[in-house]
């Protein structure tokens, strides 16, 4: 038995000390908008907030996590997707088949926290997530949005 | 090489019931037809069905029923704005409603194939579908004119809407809903449908309607089912393909947490179930199992690709096109180049890996699955289950990426449903492992290329021999497709019929050969299919003559192209927009690239720049398209971009690798894929010609790799002949 402290609500979980996270959050919690992808921490799927920073839950040990630690799904990162980043995504029509949509909010949410207006360097550097549609255009597009980055200079030269 | 055949029905044989599409084309029969669901749908969300595509709900809202499976690609708004359209009614008051395959079977087909691959589902489904919307609106619009007692022709509509401007009065459909459908439908025949110049809902670039759910974790994927008392398994097939299972040691995992079963599949698979998915992955990962391997275990890539280059020197062929003497006009030519190419195995690695969800009971079966084709999905329930067709249900998902794996074969369903076996009464849900994924696809066929060309003395080109060697798709899915010996579809992109994937060359001596070399690798359909290659081959090689002739890329082209305007047209905008012949920033280079599948015309350019150290960057593409009608422009380009990404992806780094007869790439650590840093800004250009209506979702891919491939040549003065570039060292 663990104590997580998930999108706010203290949860006790049945699960084996070296389940993945990912896993408890899915088969035990049953929130299932953080994905499985590949369980090797190679595409981002399964990306979680955990004490404000972006991980791959698929290779987090549940017993590396504390009750203390404040973990964040796509289901809590917002009432009603209200968050900056979802209505981007909205306003740019991101998704395609959805799946690995949940674990790129996520990893936008998190790089906006540290870094508001993120040129495409950074953009680059911290939207590493696998999606197969190739969503990634529009995926560049809602995160300069969703930072109110307006202007061409905002964005850096992407040519170097 | 010799060739396992499957005992595990892989290799689906479809029953009877699934009737040609020639029943379907005629899909206008279906207008007035009124599903026996009327109370279903009532119950469902309170619309009353006017006809089979369309149901009002009482405060105006209108359900759009849509057959057809959505797995990324726009198709569900893009049919809802072709209903819509003719409908006439208030785009933001519309929602859709997916068909399952029973109640379509139930409804002798009613809503036609439901098959979504190919690029076809708005190509093929347009015309009845806009028939539908039409034929709802002339309902409700009678339905109003009785009610007023006034001829219909004094009625206009708009926004659902609907107004006697003589009698100042006005109503809406959700008023006149259940009065309309107890009136007759009217005879297709006398519908006209409109000037798709007059659109004003289809045509535009609109918003997915289905975005919502999936910016909160609240969209469920089959991968995401939840039944009372459901089981999960994990499963382990062959890693040699063909090989069997000997024996496991089922005592070693027996004992492990939540484990309920371990238990073979068919002759060639393993699964272990338990409480949870973790649990039963786990167990699997732990259990010792003895193989079979047989002799395709001696099989490596390198024993594939002497298959394949023996195939370049063969006689015989399996596929042809030719008009003149090619090999003698090469021969005698002024000029010859020669080259061979190559492309490697690769799967589709759908996000959302293969799953699906069996419940059994004495006398019913049920699947949740993930699919492009929902028939095919319940024909292999009822076909692995020996419950009838009228007891089974398969539950419509969408589908975490398609991309042509999850089309006929149906792999996963059958080997859910020999689980399921195990635990009557019980939902069982199957998740492959991204390992398993990778492992047990129907992967792009391996193939090689070899190319000769003659030029004169000005450097024309006078003969064009091409010879590819390579799997063929039919041979493992479709042995019907491959008629006295020759199997055309694997020519695509290279035919002489104009429509559908016509080369758009004209030259005078062309000998076009394909030699079948098949494996023991099973292989479908991959976004694009066998355009991807014929298109790499044809395009960097035009592009090697091109040099060779020392003349311009897109004049060297556009001097073939004289009969083939279409194609011009295309190649023309894309060089156009991709500002061919414009200087570049130092260091960056452009190639071009144009190709036709799946009824669209595609061209491209690429910029890219190799570094002194030879590392690639490709700064931007321009892709034109002519789809013929251009449903919603906004989604369009979304597909475009998309193919960039897969194509180019494949292009950098996809490659699945053959080692003692299994694949050996099997997660993205090796497999690798594209990510956001590495996506050139895409610009889509589209230019439709409104007399046709071609596809969308594949026919763009084609010309990525070619377009980056000869943006390499000019960048580093030498043709790249294989892939992926990960393996070519540039400089």
């Amino acid at each position: 038995m663990a104590k997580l402290n998930i999108n706010g609500k203290v949860r006790d979980v049945q699960a084996e000390p070296d389940t993945p996270l990912l896993w408890v959050i899915r088969e035990q919690v049953g929130l299932t908008g953080t994905k499985y992808g590949c369980g090797v921490a190679q595409c981002g799927a399964c990306s979680v907030h955990i004490n404000g920073e972006v991980q791959r839950s698929c290779s987090v040990p549940l017993s590396s996590v504390k009750a203390s630690d404040k973990i964040v799904t796509i289901e809590g990162l917002s009432a009603n997707s209200s968050h900056p980043v979802q209505k981007a995504w909205a306003s740019v029509d991101v998704p395609q088949c959805g799946y690995c949509q949940s674990g790129q909010i996520m990893a936008a949410a998190a790089l906006l926290k540290k870094k508001p207006k993120p040129t495409d360097a950074d953009i680059d550097e911290a939207m590493t997530n696998i999606c197969r549609c190739g969503t990634y255009q529009r995926i560049r597009e809602a995160v300069h949005q969703a930072a109110g980055n307006t202007r061409a200079a905002d964005r850096a030269p992407r040519r170097s | 090489m010799k060739r396992m055949i499957f005992g595990n029905g892989q290799r689906l044989s479809r029953r009877k019931f699934v009737v040609g599409s020639a029943s379907i084309a005629a899909g206008g029969l279906a207008l007035g037809f009124k599903a026996p669901f009327v109370g279903e749908a009532l119950a469902q969300n309170g619309a009353t069905e006017v006809n089979i595509w369309v149901a009002i709900k009482p405060d105006d809202g209108c359900v759009i029923r849509i057959a057809r499976s959505e797995m990324g690609q726009g198709t569900l708004t893009g049919l809802a704005q072709l209903v819509a359209e003719e409908l006439e009614c208030d785009w933001k008051k519309v929602t859709t409603e997916g068909i399952s395959p029973q109640r379509n079977l139930a409804s002798k087909r009613a809503w036609g194939e439901m098959g979504t691959g190919g690029s076809r589902g708005i190509r093929i489904s347009q015309e009845y579908v806009r028939k539908g919307g039409a034929a709802a609106r002339m309902l409700l619009l009678q339905a109003a004119a009785d009610q007023w007692k006034v001829p219909v022709g004094e009625l206009t509509v708009s926004d659902g809407i609907i107004t006697h401007a003589a009698s100042k009065r006005t109503t809406s459909y959700g008023k006149v809903a259940a009065a309309a459908a107890k009136l007759t439908a009217p005879d297709p025949k006398d519908i006209t449908l409109k000037d798709p110049k007059s659109w004003k809902i289809a045509g535009k670039p609109l918003k997915r309607l289905d975005t919502a759910d999936k910016l909160n974790g609240a969209k469920v994927y089959a991968i995401d089912v939840k039944l009372p008392g459901m089981l999960n398994a994990a499963i382990k097939d062959a890693p040699v393909f063909g090989a069997k299972v000997v024996s496991f040691d089922d005592a070693k995992v027996a004992r492990m947490p939540g484990v309920k079963k371990v238990m073979k599949v068919k002759d060639t698979a393993v699964a272990v179930v338990a409480d949870t998915w973790w649990h039963a992955k786990t167990a699997l990962d732990a259990l010792p199992i003895t193989w079979d391997e047989g002799d395709n275990a001696k099989v490596s890539s390198a024993t594939i690709a002497q298959h394949l280059k023996e195939g370049l020197a063969a006689t015989e062929n399996n596929g042809e096109r030719k008009n003149g003497d090619a090999l003698a006009a090469v021969a005698g030519a002024a000029k010859k180049i020669e080259a061979t190419y190559s492309t490697p195995f690769l799967s589709h690695a759908c996000m959302e890996m293969m799953n699906a969800t069996v419940k059994l009971s004495a006398d019913k079966a049920e699947v949740w699955v993930a699919t492009q084709n929902l028939e095919a999905s319940l024909a292999a329930l009822s076909e692995a289950s020996g419950v009838p067709l009228a007891k089974c249900e398969a539950h419509r998902y969408d589908l975490g990426g398609g991309f042509g794996r999850r089309g006929g074969t149906q792999d996963y369903v059958h080997q859910a449903v020999v689980i399921a076996k195990e635990f009557p009464d019980t939902p069982v849900k199957l998740i492959w492992s991204r390992e398993e994924d990778q492992a047990h696809d129907f992967y792009r066929p391996i193939s090689m290329c070899k190319m000769s060309a003659g030029l004169d003395e000005k450097g024309e080109l006078v003969g064009l021999h091409v010879k590819s060697s390579g799997q063929s798709i039919n041979a493992w899915l479709n042995p019907t497709g491959i008629q006295n010996g020759k199997d055309r579809r694997q020519l695509q992109g290279w035919w002489e019929e104009p429509g559908d994937a016509q080369l758009g060359y004209t030259v005078p001596n062309l000998l076009i050969e394909y030699v079948m070399r098949n494996t023991h690798v099973p292989v479908g359909p991959w976004r694009g299919v066998n355009t991807n290659q014929n298109g790499l081959y044809m395009e960097c090689f035009i592009e090697e003559c091109a040099r060779a002739a020392g003349k311009d890329s897109l004049a060297f082209r556009r001097a073939l192209m004289s009969k083939h305007p279409k194609h011009l047209a295309v190649l023309n905008a894309a060089a156009e927009k991709g500002d061919w012949g414009k200087p570049l920033p130092a260091g960056v280079h452009r190639g071009i690239a144009q190709f036709m599948g799946y009824g669209s015309y595609s061209a491209a350019t690429a910029e890219v720049s190799v570094s002194p150290q030879g590392k690639l960057k490709v700064h931007r593409m321009v892709l034109a398209l002519n789809c013929g009608h251009a449903v919603n422009p906004h989604q369009i380009a979304a597909q475009v971009e998309g193919s960039v990404a897969y194509g180019l992806s494949a292009t950098l780094y996809g490659e699945c690798k053959v080692d003692k007869g299994r694949m050996v790439d099997l997660n993205f650590d090796t497999y690798e894929i594209m990510r956001l840093g590495e996506m050139p800004k895409v610009e889509t250009v589209i230019v439709p010609t409104y007399d046709f209506w071609g596809g969308v979702g594949e026919p763009t891919i084609c010309v990525v790799a070619p377009a980056v491939l000869n943006a390499i040549h000019a960048a580093i003065g030498k043709p790249v002949r294989e892939l992926p570039l990960k393996n070519v060292k540039l400089v």
